[in-house]
């Protein structure tokens, strides 16, 4: 099996809700599966482990982190921030939204932090709350976690810190962190995560480069709101010299990107969207779009034949998106 | 140690530092500005190649649909408008190049070349340290993460990590998961520039190509500043590109040289020399 196919098995365990080794009846094999970090710029570095991405801010606050990977690499992605953080208490998680190659390690990766309890608040969470990390997503986020992980996750994995509004921000090693809510995209919780100071996005998977988009409409996403969320992401870049560097973007999945890569996926994604709402005009069927091959400029570096976001998985659910008006999560749930 | 013994130790030490990357003794000087020379490919390279005209070079037919589907009026939007060209086309540009040579205070040990070209300012590294080229989940640049050695007097540069780019300057593209390979050979005042660029998304075979530079005792090279701006009143999001089948280009573009479509196309048989029989139009 070449890296790709390899990588490609992972995530199509993982980018579901179903547990670990239900779709191919055995588990993965993650223990072959390093931890590597990148100093991305700032208080934020990139951790990767195979296919899975995350980061974490460093600095005189502790440690935040945005999401934790899957379960059976959870104290690989812990070593790594304990090499990088030293003793420095993990005081905060983020989940970009409720899969489990984003929330997987959350079990293990609360407890490990501590919380600063006291006051009023001391009373209304009890002082064992100091004992894990606060756990920060959207409410669609921590609802879905409840509702379609199979088997639930337990309590201590669930999100403790959650918001329905547009934004939550908070202050945290000397900077200014925003949590943005992008409603309908990849899912119906996803958040992108703004380090102002450090000048770093973490994206989640409204931006991935290894792949055609996910659009998981059973879930409340929609290929509108994809596209809604990397125009969001480029308004937010701002390149350093010559439409490079500046704002550093960490995608859900593949490489460190800043905003001239995120530029391209918009842009591929938008011209791809005015092809099939052309399509869709005109009455053509799913079977003729596919069999147009309406996507096939950007297949070879995007698509897939096989694993479980196929090129067709894609076509069908950009077709299904675009010719239904967006759900509102409570419609889709 | 005796004297012999001695001899034989020094021995080691230089056949060690000669064969440690950057040695100096295998460099060829490249200092100085250097100006483009248009003996090749002048109407493509300095004019611009025409839209739709794709012929002789090795791409895939997803390549061609992205081309055909290409609108220029996409570098108007301002995240497009102050892009450099990338490494795997700034050598055929019309500015001038600048080269210099970085070298370790202490050894003389050549640590880098440096090249920038006028325009955008394309900046330039070219490591001659031995470092390794960085991870797979590294940033992608315009002009990639090059490294170079020498191959008797002719430097050798393997570039990766390269962004989205293009080949010719109207659509036709380069993946980011293009390479690149290069040769740098100098005569005299001459320098002569080979480059082969393999991409498994667009090209089914490398695409090679060589440029020429005449040494300038005077030249110079301008900063070259870009700040963005709105250039046409759009509605946010919008993308300019043509639906695929409704762009001429290919079609007017061999009328107009009387030529077959079919050659205009482009494809790795097309850069044969009996495709021009096939290609020239009834």
């Amino acid at each position: 099996m070449n890296r790709a196919v390899a990588i490609g098995a992972l995530l199509a365990i993982v980018l579901t809700a179903a547990p670990l080794g239900a779709q191919t009846g055995a588990a993965p094999d993650f223990s072959n599966i390093e931890i590597h970090s990148l100093h991305v710029q700032g208080n934020v570095w990139m951790i990767v482990g195979g296919p899975f991405n995350a980061a974490v801010s460093i600095g005189n606050d502790g440690v935040l982190v945005v999401d934790t990977m899957v379960e059976p690499l959870a104290d690989k992605f812990l070593a790594e921030i304990r090499k990088l953080a030293g003793d420095k208490p993990i005081r905060y998680v983020i989940n970009t939204h409720f899969h489990a190659d984003h929330t997987g390690g959350n079990a293990k990766v609360i407890p490990a932090g501590q919380s600063i309890v006291a006051g009023n608040f001391a009373a209304q969470v009890g002082a064992a709350a100091a004992n894990q990390a606060n756990v920060i997503a959207h409410e669609n986020t921590q609802i879905r976690m409840m509702s379609d992980l199979k088997p639930a996750p337990p309590f201590i994995a669930m999100p403790t810190d959650t918001f329905f509004t547009d934004y939550k921000d908070l202050f945290f090693n000397g900077e200014a962190i925003q949590i943005l809510h992008q409603p309908s995209a990849h899912t119906d919780g996803d958040v992108i995560v703004f380090f102002r100071k450090s000048d770093v996005i973490v994206a989640g998977d409204v931006y991935m480069n290894t792949t055609f988009p996910i659009v998981q409409i059973d879930q409340g996403g929609s290929y509108q709101g994809i596209i809604d969320a990397l125009n969001r992401i480029i308004d937010l870049t701002v390149p350093a010299e010559k439409q490079e560097g500046g704002t550093y973007v960490i995608p859900g999945h593949g490489r460190l990107a800043d905003e001239a890569d995120v530029v391209e996926y918009r842009d591929m994604n938008t011209i791809l969207r005015d092809r099939f709402l052309d399509a869709i005009k005109k009455g053509m069927t799913l079977e003729q779009v596919k069999a147009g091959r309406m996507v096939r400029d950007y297949e070879g570096r995007y698509g897939a034949t096989s694993g479980f976001w196929t090129t067709d998985n894609f076509v069908e659910a950009v077709y299904y998106s675009l010719s239904h008006p967006a759900k509102k999560a409570s419609q889709v749930r | 140690m005796n004297v012999p013994n001695r001899i034989v130790a020094a021995a080691i030490v230089m056949a060690a530092a000669l064969a440690a990357p950057g040695r100096a003794d295998a460099q060829i000087d490249f200092n100085g500005v250097w100006a483009p020379i248009f003996h090749e490919d002048q109407p493509e390279r300095v004019p611009g190649p025409d839209i739709g005209d794709y012929a002789g070079l090795p791409i895939n037919d997803a390549a061609r649909l992205k081309a055909d589907t290409w609108d220029a009026s996409i570098l108007t939007l301002p995240e497009h408008q102050c892009k450099p060209h990338p490494s795997t086309y700034g050598f055929r540009g019309v500015g001038n190049l600048r080269i210099w040579f970085d070298f370790d205070d202490a050894t003389q040990r050549l640590i880098k070349i440096n090249t920038q070209i006028q325009w955008m300012e394309q900046k330039r590294e070219i490591w001659m340290d031995g470092r390794p080229h960085p991870p797979d989940y590294a940033a992608h640049t315009w002009q990639g993460f090059s490294t170079g050695h020498w191959e008797g007097p002719v430097l050798v540069v393997n570039t990766t990590h390269l962004k989205v780019g293009w080949m010719r300057r109207n659509g036709l593209a380069l993946s980011d998961r293009a390479t690149m390979e290069e040769r740098f050979i100098r005569h005299g005042d001459l320098l002569t520039h080979i480059f082969m660029i393999t991409d498994p998304v667009y090209l089914t075979e490398p695409l090679v190509k060589s440029n020429g530079f005449r040494l300038t005792t005077n030249g110079v090279v301008e900063p070259y500043p870009c700040e963005s701006v709105d250039e046409i009143v759009r509605e946010k999001g919008v993308v300019p590109s043509h639906l695929p089948g409704t762009n001429q280009a290919s079609e007017e573009f061999a009328a107009k040289h009387h030529l077959a479509v079919e050659g205009v196309k482009g494809g790795a048989a097309t850069a044969l020399p009996e495709f021009a029989k096939k290609a020239a139009a009834p």
